[in-house]
């Protein structure tokens, strides 16, 4: 435990909370403002919200009143308890997502010897749960246009779960091991042939793994060019069409949070998570890293999920969009025959070397 | 006294200026090619030498003669076909004065080039992508039953034209297979482009003219004064 | 599928709805009937396409226009020459002076004067400007409709530069409302010359940017190749026009092609044509073009003569009787004015035949049969202007 403190359990439970708390608001926002507002804006030669605060800062904040001053409409034909359920389900994905995402050696939500040791599974099967959010929300809106984005969605994030799966094992092949914290362990750890003063990021060593993680979070959070579902020139807004107030504010949330839960997996598991090389530091177990990695690590993983998160906006405001059968056409015929073959070549490097 | 007429007067024959004949070989050709297959369907025409050409055929050869103009005389491009109104309105430029008496304006009909029998006329203009000459085609429609035929079958883009002519002057298309409204709304009442149909804009506010709130410089006016 | 007359029944009472384009109509099991608009982001204005799906796929779709009639073609008749000018300004609102040109030329052909030659040529550099301002936003607006949300602000921002000059000659930026039966109404400003060069330069390196961003990128080509084909007689027949013909293989530009007291023939100039007669090729040849237009611009600036830039025509105008007609290549397509004057100050009928009419009445053709995304790229790819479908 941290500096040896051993926290009862509803004091290590608040902790979480808050924790998963501060994790999900601390990122999002940041992508909001920093990507959303003022990167996009720039890329598109304008300055973006300037009003609200120093520089706009403050415009998040703005906004979010805005939408929390809405009148709550529900359509008259709507299934109002699923149409209520919808945002909390999306939502609710997200944080759970967070959970498994390590955040020091010791900072972990659940991990450890009692804890989940299948991280890796665990990320993706929840990352899941936010399809069923999207579909309940395009059928109880009652809206023809709602329900053609939320069955775009559908076919298009069953279809990209695969590849992304796929290509995580890549990963998990080479780091022997689905625990999220041996995995930023075995990458800072590791060597590559025999070079070890980078560690192992897999970055370099699963390059097309991460390449086709990269795509399948990007259709994942059906961002451009994989936004068909909210395609706003044809469909308006989509599922979310008949969203409102704070509903589609936690669409909103949600989809950032997202964001910032797919780029905390992917440098957790591509990047090296919450870690430095070992090598600069002399540490030859997990054990032994210092109990300031607890500290530094959210830092360290923050900023490379603000890497990984730029990465995502920039190339969501550069392409333009698939059709959707153009879109499925890529990931079943592109991307899963890839990152099969990446996982049928790692394994035979893994065993060779 | 009468002075005897000078030698100068009687020797200064003025001849009358000479107007050179301007003749349009290629636009003559073309009324003869079209009068060869359509004959006497071509009524009238006016050529405007190095111009145009104005064509009025008889208005049951209406769709024969597009085809003929479409496959004899390579006019592959449609421009657009719409209608003429011939009567001046008897509301002029919308600039009477409401209460005052109702002026008496001529509703006499005169058709423009290319002759005319009727009030109404279709108009139509083609063109050759490949020869770069156009000709206007104009028919007479019946004042008591405006009915001609309807042009798709020899230029599909006659659809919708044909459709907001049918709404504007209340002219029929024979074999039209979709005569809705096009512009207006589906309860409207009334043919707008005829004349008779007043500008209810300026029948609620007459239009007071060109008026002058600070005159023209003089070193400005070049007509010298108002010619109204 | 053929309308039968129960599909007509529904199209009446779906035409007779209001505006909504959420009206949810009975939900067939052989088909949606879908609105899209007139209230939408993507059609240029209130346009609305009623269309039948069958799942992804259009089975039937057909364009409803006239959400903005104005009803020019009764508003000419009640006012003089000049004042039809203003109101011409607004059909094509994206490059205005371009309107007034065929209108203005029909009312010269009938006075049988012509304007002087500077005049000439100023009024051919203002309609060059007006296009390429027209176009770079289509260049912009249409990857904009693809998804590519950042090309637009870059068409936005290039554009405000011609705008400048546009106002910088004519006081106008939109509605420049400048031409005059014999000329012009006033002469370019000192400088123009000038800023009109630097400023064609950059629109330059603004086409090579869209070709950059655009042209080369795979989901652009994937989204357009071989998207609503028109075959050349099928385009020809429909009276389709400007860059949309062209598009389709057909070597025809009415600038070069007609005789017009206008100064394209003093400079030489490229028609760019392409064969597919697909979304992409409509895109390709308007790019082209706005870059020809920068050169044409050049070119004319380089020759253009001095002189008076007014014929000398009295100050109340009255035309002579006659008939006239005068059509251009407007930045939508061909332009044409039928002006019939029985020689009065204002025109007794003028038939304004716009481009985007007839480049819209193809829609119901060319969309047989495509998936509703790709209903969005032909619609962008035809490039129609409210104002310009109804009038």
């Amino acid at each position: 435990m941290i500096f040896a403190l051993h926290p009862s359990y509803w004091q290590s439970s608040i902790f979480r909370i808050v924790g998963v708390l501060a994790a999900v608001l601390l990122i999002a926002p940041a992508f909001v403002y920093l990507y959303l507002f003022k990167m996009v804006s720039f890329m598109q030669s304008r300055l973006g919200p300037m009003e609200a605060g120093p520089y706009g800062s403050l415009q998040l904040l703005a906004e979010v009143g805005k939408w929390l001053q809405k009148e709550d409409l529900i359509p008259d034909r709507a299934d109002k308890r699923i149409f209520a359920w919808a945002p909390i389900i999306v939502l609710m994905s997200t944080f759970l997502m967070f959970v498994v995402v390590p955040f020091g050696p010791d900072a972990v939500f659940t991990g450890g010897e009692n804890g989940i040791t299948s991280g890796v599974f665990l990320a993706l099967a929840l990352s899941s749960i936010s399809v069923l959010g999207i579909l309940m929300a395009g059928w109880s809106s009652a809206n023809k246009y709602s329900l053609m984005g939320g069955l775009r969605a559908a076919g298009q994030l069953i279809a990209y779960e695969l590849p992304m799966v796929l290509s995580v094992l890549g990963v998990v092949i080479q780091a022997g091991t689905l625990d999220m914290n041996k995995i930023v362990w075995a990458q800072n750890h590791d060597s590559i042939f025999g070079f070890s003063w980078i560690g192992n990021p897999y970055v370099l060593t699963q390059g097309v793994g991460f390449l086709i993680f990269m795509i399948s979070v990007q259709a994942e959070l059906t961002q451009t060019p994989f936004d068909m579902p909210v395609a706003e020139s044809e469909l308006v807004a989509g599922y979310m069409t008949e969203y409102s107030g704070f509903r589609f504010l936690t669409f909103f949330i949600a989809e950032f949070a997202t964001a910032g839960a797919f780029a905390a997996i992917a440098s957790t598991l591509f990047l090296g998570g919450w870690g430095m090389p070992a090598k600069w530091f002399g540490w030859t177990s997990l054990q032994d890293v210092g109990q300031w990695m607890n500290f530094a690590g959210p830092l360290i993983l923050f900023s490379k999920i603000m890497l990984l998160g730029f990465v995502i906006f920039w190339v969501r405001f550069t392409y333009p969009r698939f059709r959707e059968d153009q879109l499925q056409k890529f990931a079943w015929k592109v991307l899963i025959p890839l990152s099969l073959l990446n996982i049928a070549v790692t394994a035979v490097l893994k065993v060779m070397f | 006294m009468d002075a005897a007429p000078t030698p100068a007067a009687e020797s200064a024959v003025v001849e009358a200026p000479v107007v050179p004949v301007v003749i349009d070989d290629e636009r003559e050709a073309m009324v003869s090619q079209l009068r060869g297959v359509i004959g006497d369907a071509l009524l009238e025409y006016h050529i405007k030498p190095h111009d145009d050409l104005w064509i009025r055929v008889r208005t049951d050869a209406w769709v024969a003669v597009g085809k003929a103009v479409r496959d004899v005389l390579a006019m592959d491009y449609f421009d657009f076909l719409s209608a003429m109104d011939w009567m001046p309105s008897p509301y002029g430029r919308g600039e009477d004065d409401p209460t005052a008496e109702p002026v008496e304006r001529s509703t006499e009909v005169k058709q423009g080039y290319a002759g005319g029998a009727t009030r109404f006329q279709i108009m139509a203009r083609v063109m050759s992508s490949t020869r770069h000459i156009g000709v206007t085609l104009k028919a007479d429609v019946d004042d008591a039953n405006p009915v001609i035929d309807s042009w798709i079958p020899v230029y599909r883009g006659a659809n919708w034209h044909e459709r907001e002519c049918a709404e504007m002057f209340g002219i029929g298309f024979a074999g039209h297979p979709d005569l809705r409204k096009l512009y207006l709304p589906v309860d409207f009442e009334g043919y707008p482009l005829r004349k008779d149909f007043p500008l209810l804009a300026r029948m609620v506010k007459p239009w007071p003219g060109i008026v002058d709130v600070e005159p023209i410089p003089a070193h400005l006016d070049t007509d010298g004064g108002d010619a109204e | 599928m053929t309308l039968t007359s129960s599909d007509r029944q529904q199209l009446n009472y779906i035409a007779s709805q209001a505006a909504d384009a959420r009206v949810n109509v009975e939900i067939e099991t052989e088909g949606m009937t879908l609105n899209i608009g007139p209230q939408h982001p993507a059609t240029h204005g209130t346009l609305r396409i009623i269309a039948k799906v069958d799942g992804e796929q259009v089975v039937w779709a057909e364009p409803a226009a006239g959400y903005m009639h104005r009803g020019y073609e009764k508003l000419t008749e009640v006012r003089s020459f000049p004042q039809v000018t203003t109101l011409v300004n607004r059909i094509d609102w994206l490059g205005s002076f371009a309107n007034e040109v065929p209108f203005i030329l029909a009312a010269e052909k009938l006075m049988e004067i012509e304007a002087p030659p500077r005049a000439q040529y100023i009024r051919t550099i203002l309609f060059e400007l007006s296009r390429i301002a027209n176009v770079t936003l289509f260049l912009g607006d249409m990857a904009a409709q693809l998804g590519a949300l950042t090309p637009v602000f870059y068409a936005f921002r290039d554009r405000e530069y011609v705008l400048n000059l546009i106002e910088a000659a004519t006081g106008g930026r939109f509605h420049p409302n400048f031409d005059r039966i014999g000329g012009l109404k006033d002469d370019l400003p000192a400088g123009f010359i000038d800023e009109t060069r630097a400023v064609m330069k950059k629109m330059r390196s603004f086409c090579t940017l869209m070709e950059d961003v655009l042209l080369g990128n795979e989901i652009f080509q994937q989204r357009c190749r071989g998207i609503g084909v028109i075959p050349k007689d099928i385009a020809l027949s429909y009276g389709l026009s400007g860059a949309n013909l062209r598009a389709s293989g057909v070597n025809w530009d009415l600038r070069r092609d007609q005789k017009l007291p206008m100064a394209w023939d003093k400079v030489d100039w490229k028609v760019w044509t392409h064969p597919d007669g697909d979304s992409f090729a409509r895109y390709w040849v308007r790019l082209q073009e706005t870059r020809e237009s920068t050169l044409i611009v050049d070119r004319l600036l380089d020759s253009m003569p001095s002189g008076p830039i007014m014929a000398k025509v009295p100050r109340i105008i009255k035309v002579p009787e006659g008939e006239a007609w005068v059509s251009t290549e407007n930045p939508l397509g061909e332009m044409g004015y039928y002006v019939v004057s029985k020689g009065d100050t204002g025109p007794f009928r003028v038939k304004i035949r716009s481009a985007s009419f007839n480049n819209v009445s193809i829609a119901s053709w060319v969309l047989k049969g495509v998936l509703i995304p790709d209903v969005i790229t032909i619609l962008a790819s035809l490039y129609f202007i409210l104002g310009d479908i109804d009038r």
